[in-house]
């Protein structure tokens, strides 16, 4: 058999053929060129479109950018230097970075305090983020905000001291009767925060001494791009809590509590947040005893938190109504009561559906934080178009300050939404 | 034999107002009911005693005097000696005005990069995503200062357009751009009813015959829908709706006697057209960019929401694969698309608000702004603002959410 193969054939090769490299238009860069590019003629045109665009905003900005002037001490001087070429004038920022992350009248000897307040704040926001970090971080986390205000307003440490001893009374006082039902431990631990601010309002009045360790800084002189993060991070963290209030309420089967959570939650989704501000502004004072004296941030905290708490708790409402029938089903036979089977079965599974919503709303709050230049306080476009342009020495340095606002924000922003999307892939449990 | 008895009659009891469910929650919402009169009631008191204090009282009267300001752009009549009434009118107007313009654009905005971001050509759908993170990251008042910046600092003045070789020229010798706002040519009517001044009334009568356009050609759409069904060809209606469009309103403004006023440069400044300001165009343009961002995003994520059976069903049945995507993808897409498009349009109509800060007279700047101030009837301008944003959302999710109701898949 094997002997006529042989004779029949004239010649059999033993060895495989080296792979020769494929051609050079099917491999490598032409050929992803080729197919990401230039796949037909339309895609031609569209990618040659697409060059020619980024090479005139390449070609308008990149010079500019490079050939930026960085130590001069005016406008003038710059253009002096420039003689007629368009090139950037940094010096804008470098002589006015403490005015647009701090504003213009923090004291500049304490720029520490409202740095080391943001430094720990990442510290504060870690244990939140990131779960994996051992739990006890979180006890700073808790402290975070006492110290935060200390640090930025300075004066007496005794009231934020005595604001922490409320909430812990009202701690204790909570896991003390929650143990007989939820609404003696809620109102039980109300009472109990109230009766030690109020004891520790008079001691702290009486104590109180001329010197603080920390000089005492007014409301009033915050502002920059300190000031929208403040406003954005006070007014989350507080809202969120509110919120989720809120969307229990709106699910609520009791009608009275459900048709304030929904005339509530309606009519601040349906006005602008510049008109809250301007009641923040106006009208809220009004509101108030005559005799109280309520600063204009703490106004706009509040009503900025009531505008985020509005859409936080659509969200979160979302997320409730996303879970199946049979987990409130579950938690009513396993005999739970509402608080327990809220806090034990639906919250936690509703509030992981809704968080890339709540950072979406986060991300959105923290750009509105800007509308308040609206109402004269000065954030960083407060400071940009009030005392930086209207200076004599930097009238006209419109891109430069205003790429800078643009940049820190797309920073921040586009950072939170990196870690929602980080956080929704880390989430997803079930198996795709 | 046992004797059926009823359950031994509990008698009430105070604690059963927490302990049993059949009482609690009566007793929690006269809680809260008593909670909600106590705030409101001290809310109230302390209003009447700062009122009081400030010699105030709360009166709307004030909408009847005179503003006693100015307002550069305006659609109707005005004058400074005309009723804060009358103000809030225009500023209601420009806020409608800038408010369906930008909804326009951002909706053009959006679906192009959206769909274009989905795009095989790489470069391009990285410049699409690139754009809608660079513009969605950005705060909008951050853009719309951008625009107005450049609407006010690099546009030429009037003056660069004079002389012999002028620095700036107009664009086609019809449009003006300046730092003044641009100058556009404006239609008008030589022959139309009431004269030169009754401009309104025949922009009343266009827009009549193109409501009647748009009537007739639905029954034409209508009658070939039926035409399909029975007999299973759909007659050609391309040709027939655009002359329906176009022929009436043509004859119109035939009628009536349609000219352009072109812009000229006279003196300082250009004279006649139409003048669109800065602010105008910075709130219309951010706008639109802004949310056009947002709504590529809702567009892509539509497109990406239909399974991939639907194209490869539609190319299996040998639909040409231009077609694919405006008769298969699109028309389920758009169900998608749509109740987040109901509250892009809902964030332009609120951020429109932001006109204050450029100076644009919409309903914010006079009623919230100049009114408030000159008045110093900030309760009642601010409530009158929120009412008007209140309606204006309902009216626009009202609205819309009929349009989603016809488009949604009817189940049966």
């Amino acid at each position: 058999m094997s002997d006529t193969h042989a004779h029949s054939v004239a010649f059999v090769r033993e060895t495989a053929i080296p792979p020769s490299p494929a051609p050079v238009n099917a491999a490598g860069p032409i050929k992803w060129m080729r197919d990401n590019l230039f796949a037909t003629w339309a895609n031609a045109l569209l990618t040659v479109a697409a060059l020619y665009f980024l090479y005139i905003v390449l070609a308008a900005t990149l010079p500019w950018i490079v050939g930026g002037l960085w130590t001069t001490g005016s406008l003038a001087e710059c253009r002096e230097i420039l003689q007629g070429k368009s090139a950037a004038c940094f010096s804008v920022l470098t002589e006015r970075w403490n005015q647009l992350l701090f504003g213009f009248k923090y004291p500049d000897e304490l720029y520490w305090r409202p740095g080391l307040a943001f430094v720990l704040l990442f510290f504060a926001a870690a244990p939140v983020l990131f779960f994996d970090m051992p739990r006890k971080f979180l006890a700073f986390t808790v402290l975070y905000p006492f110290i935060a205000y200390w640090l930025i307003w300075g004066g007496s440490i005794l009231s934020p001291i005595v604001a922490l001893v409320g909430f812990s009374a009202g701690y204790v006082a909570y896991s003390k009767l929650v143990t007989r039902n939820f609404a003696a431990g809620f109102f039980g631990s109300v009472v109990a925060a109230f009766v030690v601010w109020f004891i520790g309002g008079y001691i702290v009045g009486a104590v109180a001494s001329e010197n603080p360790m920390l000089e005492a800084v007014p409301s009033r002189d915050l502002g920059g791009f300190m000031l929208n993060l403040m406003l954005g991070v006070t007014c989350v963290s507080l809202s969120i809590p509110l919120g989720i209030a809120l969307a229990l309420g709106r699910q609520s089967s009791m009608p009275l509590i459900k048709w304030i959570c929904v005339i509530f939650i309606e009519f601040i989704r349906g006005v602008p947040l510049i008109t809250l501000l301007f009641v923040a502004s106006v009208m809220l004072a009004y509101f108030f005893p005559p005799e109280a004296n309520v600063d204009l941030f703490l106004r706009v905290v509040i009503m900025i938190t009531m505008f985020s708490s509005a859409y936080i708790a659509e969200v979160i409402r979302g997320g409730l109504a996303a879970l199946p029938k049979g987990q409130y089903e579950a938690g009513d036979s396993l005999g739970l009561d509402y608080a327990q089977s809220m806090r034990l079965i639906i919250l936690p599974q509703a509030l992981k559906i809704s968080i890339p919503g709540i950072v979406n709303i986060a991300v959105g709050l923290f750009k509105d934080t800007t509308l308040v230049s609206v109402i004269s306080m000065f954030d960083l476009v407060g400071m940009i178009r009030g005392p930086i342009l209207a200076s004599t020495d930097w009238n006209g340095v419109y891109w430069e300050l205003l790429g800078f606002a643009a940049l820190l924000f797309f920073v921040v922003c586009y950072g939170i939404s990196q870690y929602s999307q980080w956080l929704e892939r880390r989430l997803a449990t079930d198996h795709r | 034999m046992s004797t059926l008895t009823d359950p031994p009659k509990e008698s009430f009891r105070l604690s059963m107002l927490l302990n049993d469910t059949r009482y609690r929650s009566m007793t929690f919402q006269v809680i809260a009911a008593i909670v909600l009169a106590l705030a409101l009631f001290y809310i109230y008191t302390n209003l009447v005693a700062n009122l009081q204090a400030a010699g105030l009282n709360i009166s709307f009267s004030f909408l009847g005097n005179a503003a006693g300001y100015d307002i550069n752009q305006t659609l109707i009549d005005y004058t400074s000696q005309s009723s804060n009434l009358r103000a809030a009118a225009v500023g209601i107007l420009n806020t409608l005005l800038v408010a369906v313009l930008a909804c326009v654009t951002a909706t053009v905005f959006g679906v192009v990069a959206g769909v274009l971001r989905l795009s095989d050509n790489w470069l391009v759908s990285k410049l699409m995503a690139a754009y809608v993170e660079i513009f969605r990251n950005i705060p909008v008042l951050i853009w719309i200062i951008i625009i107005f910046t450049i609407m006010t600092a690099v546009m030429p003045s009037p003056r660069d357009f004079r002389g012999d070789d002028p620095a700036s020229s107009m664009l086609l010798d019809l449009f003006a751009f300046t730092n003044r706002g641009v100058y556009v040519p404006g239609p008008f009517f030589t022959r139309g009813i009431g004269g030169a001044d009754g401009s309104g009334f025949n922009w009343l009568i266009v827009i009549a015959t193109l409501v009647g356009s748009f009537l007739a050609t639905r029954r034409v759409t209508a009658r070939a829908n039926k035409i399909q069904e029975e007999a299973g060809q759909r007659p050609k209606t391309l040709w027939l709706n655009l002359a329906i469009w176009l022929a009436p309103v043509a004859l119109v403004c035939f009628i009536m006697g349609l000219s352009w006023d072109i812009p000229a440069l006279k003196g300082f400044n250009f004279q006649g057209g139409l003048k669109v300001g800065g602010p105008l165009i910075a709130l219309w343009f951010a706008l639109s960019i802004y949310t056009g961002a947002f709504i590529a995003e809702n567009v892509r994520a539509g497109i990406q929401a239909v399974s991939k059976g639907q194209t490869e069903a539609a190319e299996a049945l040998g639909i040409r694969p231009r077609r694919v995507m405006s008769l298969v993808v699109l028309p389920q897409a758009l169900r998608v698309i749509i109740p987040p498009l109901i509250s892009q349009y809902l964030n332009i109509t609120k951020n429109s608000s932001l006109a204050i800060a450029v100076g644009y007279a919409d309903i914010t700047a006079t009623l919230g702004g100049i009114t408030l101030n000159q008045t110093g009837r900030a309760i009642e301008c601010v409530l009158l603002l929120m009412l008007f944003y209140l309606v204006i959302s309902l009216v626009i999710s009202t609205v819309m959410n009929v349009y989603n109701n016809s488009m949604k898949l009817k189940e049966r």
